[in-house]
């Protein structure tokens, strides 16, 4: 039976979307011709660690997030936008090489064709300075905008040294709730996983469950994050929470073995396990629709 | 001189509370284990503790540098540790085994390899 994208898409709702592997999306152009006004496509990029250096992990570190930037471009119908889920610089504990290397990712991706990015940190880009230098090159670490009908929230749990929200944070996202109807279609992005995924090497949030309560009342809510360097895909309730694939590094399975470490090159198949997504977004019926792209922007 | 005893108490109150109040002040328990452990970028000293189930322990950690964490998820203990004070962590180990502990608080380049074990025997 063949099963044409709109019907995949009417699989599942907004809050559990489904995985379009191997199907067309917007991206082709073959299919955006049925695209209605309301749909739309997003990129999301995660976890680039500009300036990590390490020939055993990655021994073209300089090299990989050119080659996304450049598959991004080479898709044949551009994305809305494009959003960087976090750690967009590896860590440094020197705040002059933080600034240089925000500078030299900054200049990568302005070769982007899409000029509608939106970024978020992660805590190797504002964990030891509370995000300062990162808002001084990408401003506000937490935000919401809208597009299309769709209301996305920019969560910040990396800023604070303690990785956690924050009741500050808290506060300023139950207020903006208070704004959403129920069946609002709502996308959130953060850069750790809001559910305990698995604590024992940190891919959690402290207060997580607490952000996860407030949205709990919505019945279209979708969080997309970073982080762990892999896909993963996991519902708390009916909110569906999607890791993306990092640009620099794979890291193993939660829990697989017993110490975190990025898993070396495999030269055989190198930017295994890296990779970016594109998110269909369409409004009747209101459902997500997710691809998985390597590297060389070969869908996957 | 009624007045000069209720002064007395007052202060004596006052000083009291301040003892309370500051690290500087702790009486552990008569089988209490007290274990110091010092955490700076990017490890712990002693990384290796050894417990005994059953036996209570208070561990008192100092930060030499910045903001740590510490968590024993096994174990279900966390803390945080900041600079300038004694923190202190009580608990009882109940079960036997080898337990991993790691900062959670993100302290830098070296943060993911700072970490120990601790072990608790019969």
């Amino acid at each position: 039976m063949k099963i044409d994208r709109r019907d995949f898409l009417k699989l599942a709702g907004i809050g559990s979307a489904v995985f379009a592997s191997g199907l067309g999306g917007l991206h082709d152009l073959t299919n955006r011709a049925l695209a209605t006004e309301d749909e739309f496509f997003f990129v999301q990029l995660s976890d680039t660690h500009w300036g990590f250096t390490g020939q055993a992990v990655n021994p073209d570190s300089t090299g990989t997030l050119k080659k996304a930037v450049e598959a991004v471009n080479n898709l044949k119908i551009q994305p809305d936008f494009i959003m960087f889920t976090g750690d967009l610089t590896h860590v440094t504990d020197d705040d002059k090489d933080r600034r240089t290397r925000m500078s030299q990712f900054e200049d990568i991706v302005s070769a982007l064709k899409v000029k509608n990015i939106r970024f978020m940190p992660g805590e190797h880009d504002a964990g030891l300075d509370e995000g300062a230098a990162f808002k001084e090159f990408f401003g506000k670490t937490h935000y919401t905008f809208d597009h299309k009908g769709v209301h996305f929230i920019v969560l910040d749990n990396v800023s604070d040294p303690t990785s956690t929200v924050g009741k500050d944070q808290l506060e300023w996202l139950s207020a903006d709730l208070k704004k959403q109807k129920k069946d609002s279609r709502i996308v959130v992005f953060t850069h750790r996983p809001l559910f305990d995924l698995y604590p024992d090497w940190d891919w959690y949030t402290r207060d997580g469950a607490k952000a996860i309560e407030m949205l709990m009342p919505y019945l279209n809510v979708t969080v997309f994050y970073g982080h762990i360097h892999q896909e993963n895909h996991k519902n708390t309730g009916h909110i569906a929470h999607h890791a993306a694939k990092g640009l620099m590094f794979p890291l193993p399975a939660p829990g697989s073995v017993p110490v975190k470490n990025p898993i070396p090159w495999n030269a055989s198949q190198p930017y295994k396990g890296l990779g970016f997504r594109s998110v269909d977004v369409t409004a009747k019926p209101a459902a997500l629709a997710i691809a998985e792209f390597n590297v060389k922007g070969e869908k996957l | 001189m009624k007045s000069t005893k209720s002064r007395l108490l007052v202060y004596g109150a006052v000083v009291a509370f301040i003892l309370i109040s500051t690290s500087s002040y702790f009486v552990a328990a008569e089988n209490e284990q007290v274990i110091q452990i010092t955490a700076k970028r990017f490890e712990y000293s002693p990384k290796e503790i050894t417990l005994k189930k059953g036996v209570p322990v208070v561990l008192e950690f100092t930060s030499l540098d910045r903001l740590h964490g510490f968590t024993c998820p096994s174990l279900g203990i966390r803390m945080d540790i900041r600079p300038g004070k004694v923190n202190r962590l009580r608990f009882v180990p109940d079960k036997v085994g080898t337990f991993p502990f790691h900062c959670d608080n993100f302290c830098g380049s070296g943060h993911e390899g700072m970490r120990g074990t601790i072990t608790v025997t019969e």
